[in-house]
């Protein structure tokens, strides 16, 4: 198995497809059908389509703080999708493909953006946990889910998801470590993307690449190339059959944060064009699209068409919830305990007495 | 000289001051050096002073806090910046564990000079967990100084202050009124007193103590009552309180009120409101008053013109004291 045999202190990089549409290491292939392959391009339009109608809506004062994940969707497609329904996904904050590739519906992932909480609300039958800002935290959660599938007999796979800035948190060392001694089923996911925030990789560790530190926590380190939705797809396959049958793997995908850290940041003040340019070449969907134009599987018109429809559902979605996501005032209370506190229920009775005195004063 | 500026800019200035004059003030954290941090509160400092002086770290706020710790025992001020009080707790273990106790636990041997500065509160329209007010959890530390300006004249002041003191304090900076307003401050470094409140407008009716964000808040509030007579204290320094200007003012007025932004149980308005009752009893001709946050956790934009009282809130609570 590629996961066993890699040695990341060699510092080398899975690649499968190369930036010419091409498979250059067909051994190494998933095995996918034509369709799936498709539907996984399709997945990554998909998250462009959402980033860029965020992004646009946010200028439009429509939409609040956004974090876009242009440039990492092959990452986030090609990891999720190697996980099974019944598997768990715990998110940081900038896997859109992935939430989309385990089920997370457009209007939710909008609402949580646009500022309601119902958005973390993400399905009864989805093994997915809401974005997790305070960094690497939800790494020790991961770990938790993967213990406990080990004690109650379970067959699932836990796949935990942090940026290169999060494996600086003692939370992310702690959580690997305790993986290693409870072998437990869990794949880590690094997305390297290069920056946190303006902080650049080097400040945050002087190890040669991230995919080592799982050597030290008695556990397989791989590094892929995530801009390669086939070599992502390989490797977290792999990955997942390791943590099912023996215990954790930490998969470094290294790619690049083409946009702002979110609507919030200006990265001209941190980093220069020059540097940002060749990665254009390496985008994630031009590969694939270059692979399926050659396998005669998709035209460029179609490629529009799916762009143009795909667009148009998101905006659909963001209607469906941009009027109707102001959040209820009971709702801001009923939801701390299983049953409001005497002091909620007081709090709760005053505010809505001012309410109704300031609305009678004709305030 | 004096110069126009707002809170921000009051912090970056402070800073700029400090580490000028002496050598050993050191500024690092998150985003601080290249970026000159995500509020632009360290803007200029690594180009002025070096990277050795002004740097980015690592992620990591327990590190952050920790190695300012190791930093003052040897000497040196360490001025750390945690980006959002949201993201303090990761540090909480050094905080609480070590800053605080390191004076008591070697009888005076080795204190610890240093400053932890974070942006506090919420109204920003922000995500989660960038809305904290969490100053009450500190504050109860024993050994540890919690101070919270509101205007650019104090920020700079109080900042100074808290540099050159020779225990570690806790700098919250009220975010939400960063930008604001602009106030003239002087350009050369000045200090104003830990642990003093100001009193902001004289009266003889009501008291009101608030701080920080709130406090622009309040003033507003107060501006529309004509009826009354009303006194406003900014509280500036969480811990240690000033009791007496609190006392004194409520031994006028006979009625108090807090306002802040913080959930209401366990607050810090519960603990003036405790020395009131210790310390001014028999002086009261109502009981005091809060009007605070829920006791519920900030909500996301949708939900946040709710928590924060406003100003016509402030000035329905104030009436209702001053009726009691
Ligand atoms: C504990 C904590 N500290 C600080 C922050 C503020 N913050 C949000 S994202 C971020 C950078 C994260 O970088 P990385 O882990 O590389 O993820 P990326 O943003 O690149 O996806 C920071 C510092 C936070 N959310 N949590
Ligand atoms: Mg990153």
């Amino acid at each position: 198995m590629l996961i066993e045999k890699f040695n990341p202190l060699e510092d080398e990089m899975i690649q499968v497809l190369n930036e010419e549409g091409d498979i250059i290491r067909p051994e190494w292939m998933p095995e996918i059908s034509d369709e799936e392959v498709l539907s996984l391009f399709r997945t990554m339009q998909k998250t462009r389509a959402i980033d860029s109608i965020a992004l646009s809506l946010q200028r439009q004062g429509r939409m609040l703080t956004y974090a876009a994940s242009l440039g990492q969707e092959a990452a986030q497609v090609g990891s999720g999708y190697a996980l099974k329904k019944t598997d768990w996904a715990v998110p940081a904050f900038r896997e859109l493909g992935m939430w989309l590739t385990k089920g997370w519906s457009v209007d939710k992932i909008l609402q949580y953006w646009y500022g309601n909480e119902w958005g973390s609300h993400t399905g009864e039958d989805l093994r997915l946990l809401p974005i997790s800002v305070p960094i690497s935290s939800q790494f020790q959660h991961a770990v938790g889910i993967g213990m406990s599938i080990r004690l109650k007999g379970e067959n699932d796979v836990v796949m935990a998801y942090t940026g290169d800035g999060g494996t600086s948190q003692g939370d992310f060392h702690e959580a690997m470590n305790f993986a290693g001694v409870y072998r437990t089923p869990n794949v880590f996911v690094i997305q390297n993307n290069q920056y946190a925030i303006s902080v650049p990789v080097v400040i945050q560790t002087a190890s040669k690449n991230l995919a080592m530190k799982a050597l030290a926590y008695g556990m397989p380190g791989i590094l892929v190339d995530g801009n390669d939705l086939f070599a992502v797809l390989a490797v977290s396959q792999q990955a997942v059959a390791y943590a099912r049958e023996t215990g954790p793997v930490l998969i470094e995908a290294y790619t690049y944060r083409m946009g702002a850290h979110t609507t919030s940041d200006d990265p001209t003040k941190y980093r220069t064009d020059d540097e940002v340019d060749p990665w254009k070449e390496k985008d994630p969907l031009l590969r694939v699209e270059k692979y399926l134009i050659k396998k005669n599987l998709l035209k460029q018109e179609e490629i529009e068409a799916m762009k143009e429809a795909l667009e148009e559902e998101v905006m659909e979605a963001y209607r469906s919830i941009e009027h109707s996501s102001d959040t209820e005032i009971e709702e801001i209370f009923s939801y701390h305990y299983e049953k409001m506190t005497p002091q909620l229920q007081d709090q709760l009775d005053e505010y809505r007495n001012y309410l109704k005195g300031a609305a009678s004063d004709g305030k | 000289m004096a110069n126009k500026i707002n809170i921000v800019q009051a912090v970056q200035q402070a800073l700029q001051n400090e580490m000028a004059l002496d050598p050993t003030v050191v500024v690092y954290g998150e985003d601080v050096g290249v970026e000159g941090g995500v509020f632009r509160a360290t803007v200029g400092l690594q180009q002025e002073f070096g990277k050795e002086r002004a740097f980015d770290t690592p992620l990591a706020e327990s590190a952050i806090v920790g190695s300012a710790i190791g930093m003052a025992i040897n000497g040196m001020k360490p001025v750390v910046e945690i980006q959002f009080m949201g993201f303090i707790y990761p540090a909480v273990n050094q905080i609480v564990s070590h800053a605080a106790r390191y004076r008591n636990r070697t009888r005076g041997l080795r204190h610890l000079p240093m400053v932890i500065r974070a942006p506090y509160g919420g109204g920003i329209r922000a995500l989660e967990h960038h809305s904290e007010s969490t100053e009450a959890l500190f504050a109860h530390i024993p050994g540890l100084k919690v101070v919270i300006p509101s205007t650019p004249y104090d920020t700079k002041g109080l900042l100074i202050a808290a540099i050159r003191d020779p225990d570690p304090v806790l700098f919250l900076e009220p975010k939400r009124i960063y930008r604001a307003f602009r106030q003239d401050v002087p350009e050369e470094a000045y200090t104003l007193p830990i642990g003093k409140a100001k009193v902001l407008q004289e009266g003889d009716d009501v008291t009101v103590v608030t701080w920080g964000a709130m406090v622009p808040d309040v003033q507003k509030a107060v501006s529309g009552i004509e009826e009354l007579s009303i006194e406003v204290i900014d509280l500036r320094t969480i811990s240690p309180m000033d009791r007496e200007t609190i006392i004194e003012s409520v031994e006028k007025t006979g009625r108090i009120l807090v306002v802040h932004e913080a959930a209401k149980s366990f607050g810090a308005g519960a603990e003036i409101i405790a020395v009131v009752n210790e310390k001014a009893f028999l002086s009261l001709e109502a009981p005091p008053m809060r009007l605070t946050g829920f006791d519920t956790t900030f909500p996301l934009p949708r939900g946040e013109e709710h928590y924060i009282p406003s100003p016509e809130r402030i000035r329905h609570k104030i009436r209702e004291l001053a009726a009691y």
